[in-house]
């Protein structure tokens, strides 16, 4: 990896790479960054040129992979980005290895994750979130014959109900908290591309009969050693259904630790940027779901907005800004219709575990004011994740909020980080 | 080339399909990833390398996210 770049682009989902693809035909020297083994983010996870027609936006991975190849732009897979030891300067991590990349621009595109809630069950083996469940299929985990319920809440439900059941798995439900009332409402047509998307799937589900039911919630999973009975509730009467799989995730939650540690301001659980998507750290833009969980063609116009800004090329990049108004109202519409309902903060028992990297329950946590003094006190959000997964949680099911971010954000092995010391001295003197 | 790989989860020889990830391979060989803090026996939950519950030994190196790797033929891959 060479020591500087004009512009280093951290995510190389579609966002990541529209923005790095464009970047680099402007001539920028441009490097992306993944976590992953492969570029491709989540939607297009697993995906192959080959093969990736017989997948929903197949077509789309085809042109920009293809694009994004012949742009140059140089490609970093498996790295972590932990820390900016300098201005300018991000500081990467992959298998105990650190490296010190400098960059002009910064492009963050670090997408999101599920949002998980605790009910009684949700560690047992066999639940998972709903797009992990789907991410976990598309790398071959084997869906034929599995009896499969799908809960949660949002959009992702519907395309991950439909890529199991072409997977050959048995979706026997796909129960969605959202009142249905809202989402009758909700009129996702009128909303362009996106909403045609969502009525597609709910159309193809229908065709295939996969039952989808709205105000409906999980209330507990249970079995030995493993997920084999799920309960739901309407919110009146509750009933079991025997599987092999729970996929349970309520809507999607943006990657914030990475502008976090930038300092980039963040607004309503976004990072506010303008037009140009310039967050309020100079040089630091941010495109796809850390602007507003909107989906693919969001990332893809917002990836392309902050590459040619990024290039200095803001005729072009303001030339598309437009088109982000529709995509943004999209966002806003999806947060409200998919808003959670108050009966799931009491899903979870004294001695369901909020935290599962340090089984913290959650009669634990009740006595705490804040989420700091959860941390101190209980070791909740202090393991392995980082409270990736209960910080989501307990800002809903306390109200606490979560708001620091301090390096590395990623957990290193600890050999990185007496290296990680030694280059900080070198920094520093 | 061939289209299978063969790893070993926990003693246990499995064969998967190339380009499997090492997380799927352990669900589908019906071993847990890791034990936690009490005991209990974890899977994958995220599938994209954030929650950390999919962690193992792969290869005598520990805490490795199994969600993120791909099986390699001969991997040794054990619950932690």
């Amino acid at each position: 990896m060479n020591a500087g770049f004009d512009v280093v682009v951290v995510g190389a989902g579609p966002g990541g790479m529209a923005a790095a693809t464009v970047a680099a035909e402007a001539g920028c020297r441009v490097c992306v960054l993944d976590d992953n083994p492969a570029p491709g983010g989540q939607i297009w996870r697993g995906f192959r040129p080959e093969t990736a027609l017989k997948y929903p936006n197949g077509r789309e991975f085809i042109q920009w992979a293809e694009r994004f190849k012949r742009s140059g732009c140089a490609v970093e897979l498996g790295w972590q980005a932990i820390d900016r030891p300098a201005p300018g300067v991000l500081r990467l991590e992959r298998g105990g290895e650190l490296h010190d990349v400098g960059f002009k621009k910064l492009i963050l595109a670090t997408g999101a994750r599920e949002r998980f809630l605790q009910f009684p069950g949700w560690t047992l083996p066999g639940v998972m979130g709903a797009g992990g469940l789907q991410a976990l299929v598309k790398t071959g985990l084997d869906a034929r014959g599995k009896r499969v319920v799908l809960a949660g809440s949002g959009p992702l439900l519907l395309a991950v109900g439909a890529a199991l059941a072409s997977a050959g798995a048995r979706v026997l439900g796909i129960y969605e908290q959202a009142p249905l009332r809202r989402l009758v409402g909700f009129g996702f047509s009128l909303l362009g591309q996106p909403g045609k998307m969502i009525e597609g799937l709910r159309y193809r589900l229908k065709t295939r009969r996969v039952p989808y039911r709205a105000g409906c919630w999980v209330v507990k999973a249970e079995g030995r050693g493993r997920v084999e009975r799920v309960t739901l509730t309407d919110g009146r009467t509750e009933w079991s259904v025997d599987c092999d799989w729970l996929g349970c995730g309520f809507h999607l939650v943006p990657n914030l630790e990475l502008p976090r540690l930038l300092g980039c301001r963040i607004d309503e659980g976004y990072v506010a940027v303008d037009r140009l998507l310039q967050s309020s750290v100079a040089g630091v833009a941010c495109a796809g779901e850390l602007t507003g969980i909107g989906g693919l063609e969001k990332a893809l116009v917002e990836g392309q907005i902050a590459g040619w800004a990024a290039a200095g090329r803001e005729a072009e990049a303001s030339r598309l800004a437009p088109q982000r108004g529709r995509m943004q109202r999209f966002v806003e519409r999806l947060d409200q219709v998919f808003a959670l309902r108050p009966e799931l903060r009491t899903l979870a028992k004294a001695d369901t575990l909020v935290c599962r990297c340090e089984d913290v329950a959650h009669s634990a946590l009740v006595g705490c004011k804040s989420w700091r003094e959860a941390k101190l006190h209980t070791r909740c959000g202090m393991g392995a994740c980082q409270g990736r997964v209960c910080g989501a949680a307990t800002e809903f099911l306390f109200g606490w909020e979560n708001t620091g971010a301090r390096p590395p954000i990623f957990p290193a092995a600890v050999s990185t980080m007496a290296a990680e010391a030694e280059m900080q001295s070198r920094v520093g003197g | 080339m061939s289209e299978v790989c063969r790893i070993t989860v926990n003693g246990k020889e499995v064969r998967v399909p190339l380009g499997t990830s090492v997380a799927a391979a352990m669900m589908m060989a019906g071993e847990p990833c890791r034990l936690s803090a009490s005991g209990e026996p974890r899977g994958p939950l995220c599938g994209m390398g954030i929650c950390m519950e999919c962690r193992a030994t792969v290869n005598g190196v520990a805490h490795q996210r199994t969600c993120q790797m791909t099986c390699a033929d001969d991997m040794e891959v054990v619950t932690e």
